[in-house]
C-alpha cells in the first residue's frame, strides 16, 4: 500500500501542523509514514510544499503524476501542483485566494478562480472545492481553516485513517481551550466533502 | 516531561531528521553541544535549546561556526561527548579549525554535522560537503532518514572515540526536513564535566607536531576503512546483475525507481562513506554486468568507483555523472531518478506529468513579511537615493533582508556569504565612484561583519553600513544573539550592544534609529551621504512576528484599515511599500487583508490622503 497526499498552500497558512497531524494520526495507526517539509527562507510568505506519504514507502518526495490527494489550502496553488495529479486524483481546494504581493506591484495576474477549478476538473473528475476560511470563521476561528481541511481529507475514503483517529488527533494536538473550535472546523470540512 | 528525551527504549515517535540526531547524541551521552544556526540544520539547535536543561546537559549559541567549531573540540578533548551543527556552507566558516582538529584529534566523542541544501531552497550555493571528509580526513556517515540519522548519531561518538577522530555526519534537506518513525534506544547518562590533560605535543600544532599528527592521521584512516568496510550501515539490498551505488537522499528515490521499473537489481548502499569502503565494493562488484551510480550533486561516489574496479574489473560500465546520464544540478526527486536510470538502460520513459491547459500563473517568491521593519527602511532608502541610483551600490548579506531584492525594493547588487557587505564595500569604495550602502543584520554581524568594519575604519573607507537590527536571528526561525539578553539555554545573558561594538571598532559617526520611524530614517540617510568616512546606521524594531505575537498576548493588537471614502487610488502603500498584507481588488480598490495585518502602521505613515487608520 502507498497512499501520497501533496499538500499545498502559502507561508503561514498552518500547513506544517495539518501535516504534522495527519502523520501523527497515521502513526498512531501502526502505520509507516514519511513526510517533507520546508524551513528556512522559503517560509516567508511563499509556496509552501508539505507530503505525506503512508505505507510501503522510501522517498519523502511524490512524483509527477503520483499524487493520491492534492490537499490545497490556496486556488492558485492547486493549479500550480497539478503536475503531480493524475486522472485519479483526488483534489480537495480552498476557494479563497491570498493574492502574491506580485500581482499587486503589476507583475502578473491572477486567474480566476472559476478558470483554475475549469482546468482542474479536465484532470481529474474529483475536484472539490469551498470556501476553508468561511467555515473556520462558522466553527469560531479562521486560524481553524488548516483543521477544516482534515476533516475533508477525512470524509474522502481514501485514507487508511479512521475519521474517529485523525479528530483525536486534532483535539490531542492543538491548545485545550481551541479543542470544540477545531472540532466543529473538523466536522465542517468534513460535510463539505461528504455533504 | 518531554518524550524526545524521556521516551524509553523501544518507543515510537515521528521525528524530523534533525530533532532525531538529538535523540541519537542523547543515546550517546552527549555532554555538551555549541552552534550557530542555519537551514537546513536550525532544528538541531532549536531542540538541544528546547531540551538541554531537561536533559541535563548544555547547549550555548555561538557567534559563529567556526568558534562553534573550536568550542566543541575543546570541550572533547576534556573529556566530554559533544556535538556542532551547521549548514554546509557553515563549514567553510569553521573549516580553519575543523582541518587541523583532525590532526590533534579528540579524547571524548566529537560529531560535526553539515547539512547540505542541494537546490539551494535557503541557500546561496549548493557545494557537496562530503569533499570535506576527503579534504580532512575526517570519517563521514551520510543518513537516509531520520531514523538513520538517530542511529548514525548514536554510533558516531562511538567511531569518534574508537579512532580519536571528530566524525562528518552530513545529512542533505530531504533528510533534516522529513519526519519519518524514529525508534529509540536506551539512553546513556550524560557526562557533562571533564578535565583537560595537557599534551602540548599532541594538541599544539606547531609545525613539528603537525608534521607528526599528519601521519597518524593517515593510519587512523586506515583503521577507519577497515571500520567502513564493515560497518552496518554499508549494506547490499537484492542480488540482481544490475548494480547500483548510492548514499543519503538518493538511495529514497532509487529504492522507488527500481520497483516501479521492474529492474533486476543489486543495491550497494553507504552510510559510512569516508574512507571509501573499498573491500566492500570489490566484492559487491565481481559478478555485475554494469554499476550505476546514483547519488545527488559531485560524482563523489563515482570517482571512487572508477578507481577501486581497475584491479578486478577493468571492464565494467559505470554510469553516471561522467557519462551524462545523471545530473550534477539540484536535489533529486523519484522522477529524476528514474527518468536518468531509463536512459542508461535505454528504456522508453514517459513524463508522468498530466496534460493540462495553459493558464499564466504568478509567482508567489518568498517575500518580506507584512509589518517587517526592513521594508520600512528600504522604503526610506528608496526615497533619499532613488533618483542617484547608479551612484550608490547595496551589497546586502545573509537574513530576511536579502529579499529586499524583490521589487519594488530591488536594494541588493551583491553578495557572497555571511559577512560579504561590508568586506566587498571596502572594495567598491575604493575603485569606484559608487557610495557602498551596505545591510547586514544583527545576527550576522555579530557573526562576521566586525571585522569588515575595523577594516573599513583602518583603511579609511567611504561607505555606509546599515545594521537591521531586529533584535533575533529571524531568518532561521528565532534563535537568541548576543544583542538579546537570552542564550541558548533559556537564561538571561549579558546584552553586547551593537552601538558599543561599532564605536569600540573606531566609527565615529553613528545613528540608532527605529526602523518604523521614517523622517529620522530619512535624515539619517542624507547625512550620512554627506559624510566622508565610515557612517553606521543602526535601524532598530524588533522582528514584526515577535511584536504582533507580544502585542496579541498583551491585549495590544490592531490591524489597519484603509477609508474608501478618503483613498486616493495613489497605491503607494500597495505598490512602494508593497505590504503583502495590502492587495488592489478587482475594482481597483486598495484593501488591508487583516488576516495578515501586523499592525505596524508604516503604511497609515506613508498614505498622503490620510486615509489609513487602526481598527479599534
Amino acid at each position: 500500500m502507498r497512499i501520497n497526499i501533496h499538500i499545498v498552500g502559502v507561508g503561514g497558512q498552518g500547513i506544517l501542523t495539518a501535516s504534522k497531524i495527519l502523520a501523527n494520526a497515521a502513526l498512531a495507526e501502526g502505520l509507516n509514514v514519511i513526510m517533507s517539509e520546508v524551513h528556512g527562507m522559503a517560509q516567508r510568505g511563499g509556496v509552501v510544499e508539505s507530503s505525506v506519504r503512508i505505507g510501503d514507502v522510501h522517498s519523502p518526495i511524490i512524483g509527477n503524476g503520483k499524487a493520491d490527494v492534492i490537499l490545497s489550502f490556496e486556488p492558485l496553488e492547486a493549479y500550480r501542483a497539478l503536475d503531480k495529479a493524475n486522472g485519479n486524483t483526488k483534489i480537495v481546494t480552498n476557494i479563497e485566494p491570498m493574492v502574491p504581493f506580485t500581482v499587486t506591484i503589476g507583475e502578473g495576474q491572477y486567474p480566476p478562480v472559476a478558470m483554475m477549478l475549469e482546468g482542474m476538473k479536465k484532470v481529474t473528475p474529483y475536484v472539490h472545492s469551498f470556501d476553508a476560511f468561511a467555515l473556520a470563521r462558522e466553527a469560531g476561528t479562521e486560524k481553524a481553516a488548516n483543521v477544516v481541511m482534515l476533516g475533508a481529507l477525512s470524509a474522502l475514503d481514501i485514507l487508511p485513517i479512521s475519521p474517529e483517529k485523525m479528530k483525536e488527533m486534532v483535539g490531542f494536538t492543538v491548545p485545550a481551550k481551541f479543542r470544540d473550535v477545531n472540532m466543529k472546523a473538523f466536522d465542517l470540512g468534513y460535510k463539505a466533502v461528504k455533504g | 516531561m518531554d518524550k524526545l528525551v524521556h521516551g524509553e527504549k523501544g518507543t515510537k515517535m515521528m521525528l524530523l531528521g534533525n530533532e532525531a540526531i538529538v535523540r541519537g547524541a542523547l543515546e550517546a551521552g552527549i555532554g555538551f553541544s555549541a552552534a550557530y544556526p542555519g537551514t537546513p540544520s536550525s532544528e538541531i539547535s532549536d531542540t538541544f535549546s528546547r531540551i538541554a536543561k531537561d536533559a541535563g546537559i548544555h547547549f550555548e549559541y555561538s557567534v559563529n561556526e567556526k568558534v562553534a567549531m573550536e568550542t566543541v573540540a575543546a570541550v572533547a578533548a576534556s573529556g566530554v561527548r559533544a556535538m556542532t551543527q551547521m549548514k554546509h556552507v557553515g563549514l567553510n566558516v569553521a573549516a580553519d579549525a575543523f582541518m587541523t582538529s583532525v590532526y590533534t584529534g579528540t579524547r571524548a566523542g566529537l560529531v560535526v554535522v553539515t547539512a547540505d541544501d542541494p537546490s539551494m531552497h535557503s541557500s546561496q550555493n549548493e557545494q557537496d560537503n562530503r569533499i570535506y571528509s576527503k579534504i580532512s580526513g575526517v570519517p563521514m556517515l551520510e543518513p537516509s532518514s531520520p531514523n538513520e540519522a538517530k542511529e548514525m548519531a548514536r554510533k558516531a561518538f562511538e567511531i569518534s572515540e574508537e579512532l580519536e577522530l571528530p566524525i562528518l555526519l552530513r545529512t542533505t534537506t530531504r533528510v533534516s526536513h522529513v519526519r519519518g518513525v524514529v525508534e529509540f534506544r536506551e539512553r546513556k547518562e550524560p557526562r557533562t564535566k571533564g578535565h583537560f590533560e595537557k599534551a602540548p605535543f599532541r594538541f599544539v600544532t606547531i609545525p613539528s607536531v603537525a608534521r607528526k599528527q599528519h601521519k597518524i592521521l593517515l593510519e587512523k584512516e586506515e583503521k577507519a576503512r577497515k571500520m567502513a568496510d564493515e560497518s552496518e550501515f554499508n549494506r547490499i539490498i537484492g542480488d540482481g546483475k544490475i548494480g547500483f551505488l548510492t548514499s543519503g537522499a538518493a538511495f529514497n528515490y532509487l529504492m522507488e525507481a527500481v520497483e516501479d521499473l521492474h529492474i533486476d537489481y543489486k543495491i550497494l548502499k553507504l552510510g559510512f562513506t569516508h574512507p571509501f569502503p573499498s573491500g566492500l565494493f570489490r566484492d559487491f562488484i565481481k559478478n555485475l554486468e554494469m554499476l550505476i551510480v546514483v547519488e545527488e550533486l559531485e560524482p563523489y561516489l563515482e570517482e571512487y568507483a572508477y578507481v577501486y574496479s581497475r584491479q578486478d574489473r577493468p571492464d565494467l560500465p559505470i554510469y553516471g555523472k561522467y557519462t551524462g546520464h545523471f545530473p550534477r544540478l539540484y536535489e533529486y526527486d523519484p522522477d529524476v531518478v528514474e527518468r536518468s536510470i531509463s536512459s542508461v538502460l535505454g528504456m522508453e520513459y514517459r513524463d508522468p506529468r498530466p496534460e493540462r491547459s495553459e493558464i499564466a500563473l504568478p509567482d508567489r517568491p518568498p517575500a518580506l513579511c507584512p509589518g517587517c521593519p526592513h521594508r520600512s527602511t528600504y522604503y526610506a532608502v528608496r526615497k533619499v537615493f532613488m533618483k542617484d541610483k547608479d551612484k550608490v551600490v547595496y551589497p546586502t548579506d545573509i537574513g530576511c533582508y536579502t529579499l529586499g531584492i524583490q521589487p519594488p525594493y530591488e536594494i541588493a547588487d551583491y553578495l557572497l556569504c555571511m559577512g560579504s557587505s561590508i568586506g566587498s564595500s571596502n572594495g567598491f569604495s575604493e575603485v569606484t565612484d559608487q557610495l557602498p550602502i551596505a545591510f547586514i543584520g544583527d545576527s550576522t554581524f555579530f557573526h562576521s561583519g566586525v571585522a569588515g568594519l575595523i577594516n573599513a575604519v583602518y583603511n579609511q573607507k567611504r561607505l555606509i553600513y546599515v545594521i537591521l537590527d531586529n533584535s533575533t536571528t529571524a531568518m532561521t526561525g528565532h534563535q537568541p544573539n548576543p544583542g538579546m539578553g537570552k542564550n541558548g539555554m533559556g537564561d538571561i545573558a549579558p546584552v553586547v550592544s551593537i552601538e558599543d561594538v561599532v564605536k569600540g571598532c573606531g566609527v565615529k559617526w553613528v545613528r540608532t534609529v527605529d526602523s518604523y520611524n521614517l523622517p529620522e530614517l530619512e535624515k539619517a540617510f542624507k547625512e550620512a551621504a554627506e559624510n566622508d568616512g565610515v557612517s553606521v546606521i543602526i535601524s532598530k524594531h524588533p522582528c514584526a512576528l515577535l511584536e504582533s505575537a507580544a502585542k496579541k498576548k498583551a491585549g495590544t493588537f490592531h490591524t489597519y484599515r484603509i477609508d474608501q471614502d478618503k483613498c486616493i487610488h495613489c497605491h503607494v502603500c500597495s505598490k512602494h511599500l508593497a505590504c503583502p498584507a495590502i492587495y488592489i481588488s478587482d475594482e481597483g480598490l486598495d484593501i488591508i487583508d487583516e488576516k495578515q495585518c501586523t499592525g505596524c502602521g508604516v503604511c497609515a505613515a506613508v498614505c498622503p490622503a490620510k486615509a489609513i487608520s487602526e481598527v479599534k
